[in-house]
């Protein structure tokens, strides 16, 4: 094995984990002992029906909740016992969130939400002024910074998502239904963009239960009752 | 670094405002409101007592004025022919105030006769004052031409008078007039001196002087006009002896002034079968309007607080509603890195920004009803500076603790839940 494809092993591991909810006297196993690698640089597509614990995932993934147990080891670190500080710190410098709703902050201009996490990260404004309207340009946004994101079409907002999420140079960017809200075409050129993305190095997980969708990962996870059914794997 | 954040903080904060304008200006009602009232209040309130004040200062915080009284008793005796009556201070008692008590400084005694002054062919009503140099130590005023009365004067018998300022102008009398002859009853006075008079009569506290005043030597004022005073009312005529009407003790020290008035009501009440006198004490006057000042502030206060709880509570509610709206944007903010506490910041930054701006608008009106009050009626006002930092503290605390509970609120949401929030 060469030295290059060593330091791409494995970032994410997740080792044996599983999530219970309770909901009134019963317990839901929404994820019921999963284990699984991902190697830096991969794109990836979560699949599975409606509960089937695909969402539970990706919010374990985000560090937006902690597993009831089993370890996750990210950015060389266990996470899963954080705290909620710790926690927000690991979204802050390692995740990138993309939403099927894009999720903009509307009294922001694309800029200014293009601009959050590195004003959550504590930078200067010039400095990152500068750097959103970087990451724009790489994500095919020129103009219309400085409207408000109302003003934008469909995949012009997932653009600015996704610019948004790719302000803090995350380890991981996990996408939830990225396309969900777009029509054919221009679900595909945000596909084209996220592969983009992953062939400059970008490490994706994306969540979705489109078939054509999915066709764009190099890696297809199947779950099924909180639990992985396959796993396929292009070469 | 950390200032620039905050101004960042305040920038977003006002953006986020400007998205609702008029909801925002809405919520700022209560708040202008509050703020408005306190400082209306309270100015309103400081310029009555101020006033108040001012009179009983002008009296001189150290002096005791004692004043001639015609006794209740023989008032309601005035069916049964009195040939003349008989009271007042006497000559002795300024002598025995001055003799008793260490405490004393100084004596001004006042005999008071109403007659006509001429100066030329011009006349003018005057009160004849009759003291001793020591008035001018004790009733400060200042001299606008020539000088005051002088011991000189007193051992003389010299016939010599000091004008006021008012006096001087009613009957034409200028810095000239220095030298030349006042006829009051039959008698020229030479006119020494002209003081300032103080204009502002009355108020509830008399002064000892009065514009209409024209001093003259006390012992000249015996001489020439005696002790009895005859009015003249609808066919009858009335007789009164009074040998002293009004005395003024100046006292050391503050520390001194009750005790001394204390002491000087003890010894008059011992030489003066009735009380034909009375004993007012500037000082005890001070304390009582400063400690009426205190109490009308606090309920002035206390109802000006309560509209700005009020304006407190509107906001808390505008807030907790704008979080309810707000819940993504709040999901979408930690799920990108955003701690509990930059939550709470930011959303406290809202309410501050907003009862802050309220609290100036607030004192921008509070000044201008006390303005207008004092434009219109005349009634005086003083806006201090105190009610002003007041205010502003207020407003700004109002929003601190009225945003704490939204802000708290918005922060302990589940991220996951905010996020699916519709």
């Amino acid at each position: 094995m060469l030295a290059t494809n060593f330091s791409n092993a494995s970032i994410i591991s997740l080792q044996n984990v599983t999530k219970t909810y309770r909901m009134g006297s019963q317990d839901v196993h929404a994820v019921a002992g999963v284990s699984l690698e991902f190697a830096s640089g991969t794109f990836c597509a979560v699949m599975g029906p409606s509960g089937s614990g695909k969402s539970t995932m990706l919010n374990l993934l985000g560090c937006l909740d902690r597993p009831s147990s089993g370890r996750y080891i990210l950015a060389e670190q266990d996470v899963s016992t954080l705290d909620d500080d710790r926690l927000s710190d690991i979204r802050l410098k390692h995740v990138g969130f993309i939403f099927q709703s894009f999720n903009l902050i509307p009294q922001l201009t694309v800029h200014e939400n293009i601009e959050l996490p590195l004003f959550y990260l504590g930078w200067e404004a010039d400095r990152s002024a500068e750097y959103a309207a970087e990451i724009a340009e790489r994500v095919g946004l020129t103009e219309r910074l400085q409207h408000r994101p109302t003003e934008l079409s469909g995949g012009q907002q997932q653009r600015v998502a996704i610019a948004r999420a790719l302000a803090n140079d995350p380890k991981i960017i996990l996408a939830d239904e990225p396309t969900g809200n777009l029509d054919t075409a221009t679900g595909e050129q945000i596909m084209g963009l996220l592969s983009e993305l992953n062939a400059q190095g970008k490490t994706i997980i994306m969540v979705t239960h489109e078939r054509n969708v999915a066709g764009y990962a190099k890696r297809r996870v199947h779950m099924l009752d909180g639990r992985i059914e396959r796993i396929e794997e292009d070469n | 670094m950390q200032k620039l954040r905050l101004m960042r903080n305040i920038y977003l904060g006002i953006k986020s405002l400007m998205l609702h304008k008029l909801r925002s200006l809405l919520t700022m009602l209560g708040i202008v409101f509050g703020v408005a009232s306190v400082i209306a209040m309270l100015s309103i309130g400081e310029g009555a007592s101020k006033e108040a004040l001012e009179q009983i200062r002008k009296l001189g915080s150290t002096n005791i004025l004692i004043t001639s009284m015609k006794p209740v008793e023989e008032e309601a005796a005035a069916n049964v022919r009195v040939f003349m009556s008989v009271y007042g201070l006497l000559y002795d008692d300024e002598l025995r105030i001055k003799e008793s008590f260490a405490s004393v400084e100084r004596t001004a005694p006042a005999k008071i006769v109403r007659k006509e002054g001429r100066l030329y062919e011009r006349a003018l009503e005057l009160r004849i004052v009759g003291t001793t140099p020591s008035w001018f130590d004790l009733v400060r005023r200042p001299f606008l031409a020539g000088r005051g009365l002088s011991d000189h004067d007193v051992r003389t018998h010299a016939n010599v008078v000091v004008l006021t300022e008012y006096g001087a102008r009613r009957l034409l009398a200028t810095e000239k007039t220095i030298g030349q002859n006042l006829r009051i009853g039959g008698t020229y006075f030479e006119v020494v001196g002209i003081v300032r008079s103080e204009a502002e009569q009355g108020g509830t506290i008399q002064t000892p002087d009065q514009e209409i005043d024209a001093y003259i030597p006390l012992n000249v004022a015996k001489t020439r006009f005696g002790d009895v005073n005859v009015r003249m009312s609808s066919g009858s005529r009335e007789m009164e002896r009074v040998e002293l009407h009004q005395l003024i003790v100046e006292v050391k020290s503050n520390e001194e002034v009750e005790a001394t008035a204390a002491g000087i009501t003890a010894m008059l009440e011992r030489f003066h079968k009735n009380t034909d006198y009375r004993v007012s004490v500037p000082l005890a006057l001070l304390r009582q309007a400063e400690a009426f000042k205190r109490t009308s502030n606090i309920v002035l206060g206390s109802i000006a607080g309560i509209s700005l709880l009020v304006g407190g509570i509107g906001i808390m509610n505008i807030m907790l509603a704008s979080v309810t709206e707000r819940t993504r944007e709040i999901g979408v903010r930690r799920a990108i890195g955003a701690k509990r506490k930059q939550i709470i910041i930011q959303f406290l930054i809202e309410t501050v920004v907003l009862s802050t701006v309220g609290g100036f608008i607030g004192i921008g009106i509070g000044i201008s009803i006390p303005w207008a009050v004092t434009q219109f009626s005349g009634m005086p006002t003083d806006v201090t500076l105190y009610s002003l930092a007041l205010s502003v503290g207020i407003s700004m605390a109002v929003g601190i603790i009225f945003g704490l509970y939204p802000a708290r609120r918005a922060a302990n949401l589940d991220p996951i839940e905010a996020l699916r929030h519709e």
